[in-house]
């Protein structure tokens, strides 16, 4: 245990110059590089799949410490406090949307790209952007059907935007928090791993989130089979980073709790590309009926003879 | 915002000339929207008033007539009203948040003052829909608030850029850019009942 001791008391003051610095460096592109040094400085809980727990556990628990004392300083009545929720730089913010664009198995979101710096910036204003680009792009939808057919009757429909802007912005901050909450209160079963704080497990979804941005875009492509492709493959890419960040906090929770909490995850990712798909992008039945007071596109494989050139308002 | 002293004795003259300084405040403030040079007049002497009669000018073209049925229409005065100023208040905030040295007020003037080209925009597409519709009808009016909207999102940034740091430039630019990019929506979007 001597030598034990002695390792832990070395690396609990690179630990403290570590955390020293940490307000002024920029945690950016290296995130390839795996430094011990970064790693075991910063985060709070162990990085399992990288070895040395028990090591890992005791200073970062020491960092943790330190670092909480350090954060408590701002009282949240204050604007400081939520300054240091905008704390990061344009590469920061471009590093973690790559990370939540490409999951890799070892590399878990919030140890390796967030570095328990969490911001709020990527959340909101990703949140924000993906209900603008769902109202314009559901819009520009019913445009393009109403110029195959021009029976259709256009209109803004400019309720939709609220509607994409509650149920995004309610997704990204309630279904973390019901997260979190879960995993705080099976916090007593784990040893080793501490659960993720409620704005890590926010910044999680919100960049999460993100994937399904050029989704939405594509998905002006009227071909239907051709959506449902984009629409898994983005999902899929989404729910794997959620999994891979969950992953190490639940697994030594029970089987059956961690099976059903992943499964839970991924069922209401998918429950929100789904619903986008139908209220957004609805599409017509086959025959042509008369427009009903709800707006619907039409498919694009239903072989209509060209009609005049329509602008934008009906004639 | 500065208002003359009126002097006791002559109340009649008095309240023609703050009125006629203010426009002329306001004026030189247009003028300063459509030539984007680095000068600090808007952020100087920030009003509010031009970004009012801006945003009013605004919502009252693009809203919607009350005959039209209530779900699927285009925005209503209020919610055009709600998006420009909640708008505003959230960038200025984020920028502010992201560490910029620019002041709550002055933000939301240069913000509101940029919506100058946008209105001119909206004024162009009712002529323009006053004329038969077709291809080239749109095609006008697409290239008309694309072009606003870049002269938007330059006047703004001519104002705005210098406030930041340089790595988080990008950051704050970023909500301006979607901003404007929403109202540019809604003046393309509009079709006349």
């Amino acid at each position: 245990m001597a030598s034990a001791d002695e390792l832990t008391f070395h690396e609990f003051e690179e630990a403290t110059n570590l955390l020293a610095e940490t307000p002024d460096a920029a945690t950016t592109s290296r995130s390839d590089q795996l430094t011990p040094q970064g790693h075991v400085a910063v985060a709070v809980g162990s990085g399992g799949s990288y070895g040395a727990e028990d090591e890992v556990e005791e200073e970062s628990d020491k960092a943790a410490l330190l670092q909480e004392k350090q954060q408590q300083q701002p009282g949240f009545w204050t604007f400081s406090y939520y300054q240091s929720f905008f704390d990061v730089d344009t590469s920061q913010v471009l590093n973690r949307i790559k990370g939540s664009l490409l999951p890799r198995p070892g590399h878990n979101f919030v140890r390796h790209h967030l570095r328990n710096r969490p911001d709020l910036y990527g959340p909101f204003w990703i949140c924000a952007t993906l209900a603008f680009v769902l109202a314009v792009t559901g819009n520009l939808t019913l445009v393009l059907a109403q110029r195959r057919d021009p029976s259709i009757h256009y209109s803004p429909q400019f309720h939709k935007v609220t509607v994409a802007g509650i149920s995004i912005y309610c997704y990204a901050w309630l279904v973390p928090l019901a997260l979190w909450g879960f995993l705080r209160w099976r916090k007593g079963v784990r040893e080793r791993m501490g659960p993720y704080t409620f704005l890590e497990t926010v910044c999680v979804y919100g960049y999460s989130l993100f994937v399904f941005i050029p989704m939405v875009v594509l998905w002006l492509i009227p071909v239907p089979w051709l959506q449902w492709l984009f629409g898994a493959l983005a999902l899929g890419l989404s729910a794997t980073g959620l999994v891979f960040t969950l992953w190490p906090v639940v697994r030594e929770d029970t089987r059956l709790v961690a099976m059903v909490l992943l499964s839970a995850v991924v069922l209401l990712h998918a429950l929100l590309a789904v619903g986008c798909k139908l209220y957004f992008f609805q599409s017509l039945p086959l025959e042509k009926v008369a427009p009903p007071p709800q707006i619907t596109s039409l498919p694009s494989n239903i072989p209509l003879p060209p009609t005049l050139p329509q602008s934008m308002a009906p004639s | 915002m500065a208002e003359a002293e009126e002097s006791p004795g002559d109340p009649g003259t008095a309240s023609p000339r703050p009125l006629m300084r203010d426009l002329k405040a306001v004026g030189k403030k247009f003028m300063h929207v459509l030539y984007p040079r680095k000068s600090n007049t808007l952020l100087r002497d920030w009003d509010l008033w031009g970004p009012l009669i801006l945003c009013v000018t605004l919502a009252l073209m693009l809203q919607r007539d009350s005959v039209d049925s209530e779900k699927d229409g285009g925005p209503q005065f209020a919610e055009v009203f709600v998006i420009v100023w909640f708008g505003a208040v959230t960038i200025t905030l984020n920028s502010k948040l992201l560490g910029g040295n620019i002041s709550f007020f002055q933000s939301l003037c240069v913000l509101g003052y940029c919506i100058l080209p946008l209105t001119v925009a909206m004024l162009i597409c009712r002529l323009v829909l006053l004329a038969d519709p077709g291809p080239v009808n749109f095609m006008v009016r697409l290239f008309v608030v694309i072009v606003m909207f870049a002269w938007s999102i330059v006047a703004s940034t001519a104002f705005l850029a210098d406030s930041q740091p340089p790595n988080r430039r990008a950051l704050a630019v970023y909500p301006v850019f979607l901003f404007y990019f929403v109202i540019s929506w809604m003046i393309l979007t509009f079709t006349p009942q």
